[in-house]
């Protein structure tokens, strides 16, 4: 087991040990501890709207389940039966009724948790059952917050608050809720599974990688542009030609969006303008914004078009396309990416049907955009390999110490995002280890 | 002339045939200019527009696909992948001058270095007769796990 100084010391600054993307041991300490001590997305409220609806899903590699309980609460408990550790849910959705029942012995269990009811229980009179950590039943997860919707955990029972966790933050989940009229999302059917044999946060670190999309994304972006120009660029635009041309952008446009970073591991690309921002408008849509909130108020709205925000440790959320994608680790290089989209309740379907295109054009596994990066990540996790050098660098635009308990927005091609997450990454991996 | 039941068999066969040798302009020219490449996401999925779908591709999307393939730095094509369709004998569901409906069961298997993976499919033709030659006026495929995880599916099922 390696102790708190040998975990700080994986992250000099402008580098980073290619431990943290193979080493078996180090992702076992991340599930052991920075999956436990941060605020980790489980899933949105709209996947269980009634009492009874459930939804399961992983935290770092513990099964849980989020649960409508019959006080319209979101619960998150651990899938598990305190009986003989037998899963209780095992689809992906459904609906429970009043209580889970254990489909081995039949315990039943509240939807919070609670046991509710053991057969034949007159067996466990005077076995001192009533003191065991198993008449408890499910166990909850040690914290819970719906914050507009979104359901974050933390696994462990003491540690940060989710505001001074999410902090400023907080603002991109505001900005893609109070894009609906109502102020409202809806989840729109089910996500896109796509299977990455890489490490999970070199996913969360491509996400604000604004130097890479000309480079690796010349073959889909670039040939787009290419076809397009020998049509005679027809407008109106193929469809595909407002997604994904915007890849192309030089490295002049991507400097000037900017990057904002939050403390404790999260941060956004697209602070002045984005890859969004020249979408067309959508007939209707603009005029119910301002019967909502007044047309200054909305004008602000969709004039912040931010690209990508990264929620420390492990999604990310487009706000200007209602997508969430969550970076689910299986395994030191075995990620599974989950690609959400929202509807914005009480806005016009052709924005769903953009966001749904943007979806499978660019984060399926089918998709040719999706096929450029996975290439990447894998071959960057077959490169890792070598012992040629030990060390990833992640210098860009770092020009002395820096200060992640501070907001700061910078040049958008810096590295300062990663190196952010890394920072956070140190924090909450020591922070329950013993020699912290 | 109206076409015979063995000449659309034939089409469907054909059509697998280009995509396992890599004709991919013979296999363009055989859509129709609007047509769409529908490949679902949800199991008996109805709507391809307002939930994701795997693929729902129109011809510029399909060109650009197909164009990709063989650019210079299409580094995930490096080496490039093979795929294979074995296909069962199409079952015709609808035969009418202006419209055909196909429905044929496959395997097809897709490699690229070591890897190599197998789907089980089902894919719906619509196709027109234009000048007497038949085209895919749309298609559908339905992957048997489309609900599963995948790696890439870099070629076209
Ligand atoms: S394992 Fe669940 S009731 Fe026995
Ligand atoms: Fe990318």
């Amino acid at each position: 087991m390696r102790t708190a100084s040998e975990i700080t010391a994986l992250f000099t600054g402008p580098q980073v040990h290619r431990d943290v993307y193979t080493s078996p041991e180090v992702y076992r300490l991340e599930m052991t501890h920075l999956f436990a001590n941060t605020w980790v997305f489980v899933g949105h409220e709209s996947q269980t709207p009634k009492k009874g609806d459930y939804f399961t899903t992983q935290i770092g590699d513990q099964p849980v389940i989020q649960v409508r309980h019959s006080d319209g609460e979101i619960y998150v408990l651990f899938n598990r039966c305190p009986h003989k550790g037998t899963k209780i849910a095992i689809d992906r959705e459904g609906n429970t009724g009043k209580f889970f029942r254990c489909p081995y012995h039949a315990w039943s269990f509240k939807t919070n948790g609670c046991l509710l009811a053991i057969p034949l229980k007159k067996g466990y009179e005077d076995t001192g059952f009533e003191d065991s950590e198993s008449a408890k039943g499910m166990t909850p997860v040690g914290a819970v917050r719906n914050y507009r919707g979104f359901v974050f955990a933390r696994l462990a029972p003491e540690g940060i608050g989710f505001e001074d966790y999410f902090g400023g933050s907080l603002s991109s989940i505001d900005n893609m809720v109070d894009r609906s009229p109502e102020g409202r999302l809806e989840i729109a059917g089910p996500p896109l599974r796509y299977m990455h044999k890489c490490n999970w946060k070199m996913l969360v670190e491509n996400q604000t990688d604004t130097c890479h999309p000309m480079v690796a994304h010349e073959s889909s972006a670039g040939t787009a542009v290419n076809i397009w120009k020998e049509m005679g660029n027809p407008e109106p635009r193929p469809p595909a030609m407002e997604i994904i041309a915007p890849f192309m952008s030089p490295y002049e446009f991507f400097e000037k969006m900017g990057i904002r970073t939050w403390p404790n591991g999260h941060g956004h690309t697209g602070v002045h303008h984005s890859i969004h921002s020249d979408y067309s408008a959508i007939p209707g849509y603009f005029e119910s914004l301002c019967e909502t909130y007044g047309e200054e108020r909305a004008k602000a709205i969709l004039d912040e078009n931010r690209h990508n925000t990264v929620y420390f440790p492990n999604i990310m959320i487009k706000g200007p396309i209602q997508q969430l994608r969550n970076f689910i680790p299986l395994g030191p290089d075995k990620t599974l990416v989950e690609s959400y989209i929202y509807r914005l309740v009480g806005a016009p379907d052709q924005l769903l049907a953009r966001t749904a295109m943007y979806n499978r054009m660019i984060n399926a596994p089918t998709s040719i955009v999706g096929h450029d990066d996975l290439e990447m990540y894998e071959r960057a996790q077959e490169g890792l390999m070598s012992n040629g050098m030990e060390w990833v660098n992640v210098q860009r635009l770092r020009t002395g110490d820096e200060e992640f308990d501070q907001e700061a927005v910078e040049n958008g091609t810096t590295e300062r995002q990663m190196r952010n997450q890394f920072d956070a990454w140190v924090k909450f991996m020591t922070v329950s280890m013993e020699d912290a | 002339m109206p076409v015979t039941r063995e000449q659309v068999i034939d089409f469907i066969y054909d059509e697998a045939r280009m995509l396992d040798e890599g004709r991919y302009d013979e296999w363009l020219s055989l859509w129709l200019e609007d047509g769409h490449y529908w490949m679902p996401l949800d199991y008996k999925q109805t709507d391809p527009h307002l939930v994701t779908s795997l693929l729902y591709e129109d011809m510029f999307m399909l060109r650009l696909r197909v164009e990709r393939l063989n650019g210079a730095r299409t580094f995930s094509q490096k080496p490039k992948s093979r795929c294979h369709h074995v296909i069962q004998r199409p079952f015709i569901d609808e035969m009418r001058e202006d419209r055909i409906v196909t429905n044929t069961s496959m395997h097809y298997v897709e490699t690229r270095l070591d890897e190599q993976f197998l789907l089980a499919l089902t894919a719906i033709h619509e196709l027109a007769v234009v000048d007497g030659a038949i085209r895919i006026a749309n298609k559908r495929v339905d992957i048997l796990n489309s609900d599963a995880a995948f790696g890439n599916i870099q070629l076209l099922p």
